[in-house]
């Protein structure tokens, strides 16, 4: 058996995986449209203008715009990781798509590597479609900001690597709460998003760099708006990288030892 | 509809200059276990080119897994396996742009209607749009679905699925039709168009692998089957070989009494009992009956031809599986 680490072999007919989602994404697309549309409202008025009055400023930074990029980075990880745990867990299991379309010449990596694809795709969609409200509310600067879409496309594939790494363990669809309640929703909370890692002790701040990736989005999405290079730049990148091809590798070859038997 | 495809894999399996001609599948010592147990234990077939083959066996017995490993979605253990001479290892791709696969569970696209399942099945076979279009309205036509071409999966009945999941098999034209249990379901009309379209692609020159339950159908459309159990073969050959060879050509039946067993026993016929039922398998029914009848207090006495299903039961036993 291969070991979970090896490189899997994946090819360019993944892209067929991709596009089948995507057909089936634009079949409703209007349904698929608002969320983020509604969300980013909903976030900016609530807790930037709302909360926001009696925040005041962090860092000499307006609230509303200091939690604009969390809105961003925070949707980047929902819609790549829903994706990859429930869309994907629908497919593979219920709908038994993944068996269906292994019996044509996709191999089961070409499979996944188009549902990882797909995931990243959600998100860059998602944040594509909030950007517009952020600047109509003026809280991001442009033209840095756009650089948020590159960056959706890259942590989304991170999260929906991870997402998939949890679909290919978990016994049912039930389980998939567990990782979402006790690691998506902490992470949400404590990654620099609505407040700075710096007020929590430190353990926690160490914690938060070390474990949480949307940490290290956050923090790459608030120098893209702002705009301002942060000191963890170097690090923050990095570690979305290697997280990324980490968490893609890993995913692709669990899912193999799930599915083929 | 056209077929070129088997043009193509008519020429390769000739063989040169008296060679025994290759089939399109070659199993040797073809071995799968999962976790110690052995689903399918050493065994060895070939498919012919434009045969109807049949895998029969209880449930259990190592048919599907036969098939997956056929169809490169589960890899073998051990032994040797040849798909149109390529090896399920190595090249799966290149063997499945020649395969079409209907599965024993239902596996449509519940996000699409009819035409966009075939379409998006068309896409993983890398055929171009307008050659999809073109075989999503001739298969449709194919299987009598054109009808619910725009309709969603959904709301199709068991039957229309069944032949849908028939029509994706056919997108790519493919030499070779893998069929786990085709008809499972289904009503007498949806099997006989079933069984009428088999037919058809066979006359094509496809070449076909299918497992069934139904011991009708595998006689019907069979030209060679195996029964299987305990993930070996028992027997191969021609449906109506095995029956003259296993049971003999017809089946006297009688109502189990102690009469009618005292008379059996002290003529010295061989029989057979099931539920209230004795059995005498013999080539010459009438003449039996009429003995019988004579000898045996017996009210009843019924002569039908033997069936395949006499063969299975007499080789795999009456006990339930699974």
């Amino acid at each position: 058996m291969t070991s979970i680490f090896s490189l899997p072999r994946v090819s360019r007919r993944a892209i067929k995986v991709w596009r089948r989602n995507l057909d089936v994404f634009l079949k409703t697309w209007k349904v698929n449209f608002f969320p983020p549309f509604i969300e980013a409202l909903l976030y900016l008025t609530a807790i930037g203008l709302g909360i926001g009055t009696y925040v005041g400023a962090i860092d000499g930074v307006p609230y509303i715009t200091y939690i604009a990029p969390a809105i961003l980075a925070i949707t980047v990880m929902n819609s790549a990781f829903f994706e990859c745990t429930y869309g994907s867990y629908v497919r593979m299991y219920y709908q038994k798509s993944f068996d269906a379309i292994i019996a044509t010449p996709l191999s089961i990596e070409d499979v996944i590597a188009g549902e990882l694809l797909w995931g990243a795709t959600r998100s860059v969609i998602s944040v594509t479609i909030m950007l517009p409200v952020l600047v109509a509310f003026g809280v991001i600067s442009l033209p840095f900001s756009l650089l948020a879409i590159p960056l959706a496309f890259l942590a989304g594939l991170m999260f929906a690597g991870l997402a998939m790494c949890i679909t290919s363990i978990t016994p049912s669809i039930d389980t998939l709460n567990y990782p979402s309640f006790l690691f998506i929703t902490p992470m949400m909370l404590f990654s620099g998003t609505f407040f700075p890692l710096s007020v929590l002790p430190l353990v926690i701040q160490y914690v938060a760099l070390a474990i949480f990736p949307l940490t290290h989005l956050v923090a790459l999405m608030r120098m893209a708006t702002l705009p301002s290079a942060g000191s963890l730049l170097a690090l923050n990148l990095i570690w979305i990288l290697a997280a990324t091809v980490i968490f893609c590798v890993i995913s692709i070859n669990l899912m193999r030892r799930r599915l083929i038997v | 509809m056209s077929y070129q495809g088997n043009f193509i894999a008519a020429c390769s399996t000739e063989g040169y200059g008296g060679e025994p001609v290759p089939g399109i599948i070659e199993a040797d010592e073809l071995t799968k276990t999962y976790g110690g147990t052995a689903a399918v234990s050493h065994v060895r077939f070939s498919v012919k080119k434009g045969e109807i083959f049949g895998f029969l066996g209880p449930n259990g017995a190592g048919k599907t897994t036969t098939m997956r490993m056929i169809a490169c979605v589960s890899p073998r253990t051990s032994g040797t396996l040849k798909v149109f001479g390529m090896d399920p290892d190595k090249n799966p791709a290149e063997i499945k742009q020649r395969i079409g696969v209907v599965p024993q569970e239902s596996n449509l696209d519940p996000d699409f209607t009819c035409a966009g399942n075939l379409l998006t099945y068309a896409r993983y076979f890398d055929i171009p749009a307008a050659e999809a279009e073109k075989r999503t309205e001739n298969l449709l036509a194919f299987v009598a679905l054109t009808e619910k071409r725009d309709v969603s999966i959904d709301k199709l009945s068991g039957g229309m699925k069944r032949r849908l999941i028939l029509a994706r098999a056919l997108i790519n034209n493919p030499d070779l039709l893998i069929l786990d249990e085709p008809t499972i379901g289904l009503d007498p009309q949806a099997r006989h168009l079933i069984w009428e379209r088999l037919r058809l692609l066979q006359a094509q020159g496809n070449t076909i692998v299918l497992t069934t339950h139904y011991l009708d159908e595998a006689a019907r459309l069979c030209d060679r089957l195996v029964i299987m159990d305990n993930g070996t073969f028992l027997v191969e050959g021609k449906p109506a070989d095995l029956v003259r060879d296993q049971v003999g050509s017809e089946i006297v039946e009688m109502d189990n009494t102690p009469d009618v067993i005292a008379c059996l026993t002290e003529m010295g016929i061989p029989y057979e009992t099931i539920g209230d039922q004795v059995q005498v398998a013999t080539g010459a029914s009438r003449e039996l009956a009429k003995t019988l009848l004579d000898r045996c207090k017996t009210s009843r006495v019924s002569t039908r031809p033997a069936t395949l299903e006499d063969v299975f039961l007499k080789l795999t036993g009456r006990n339930l599986r699974e």
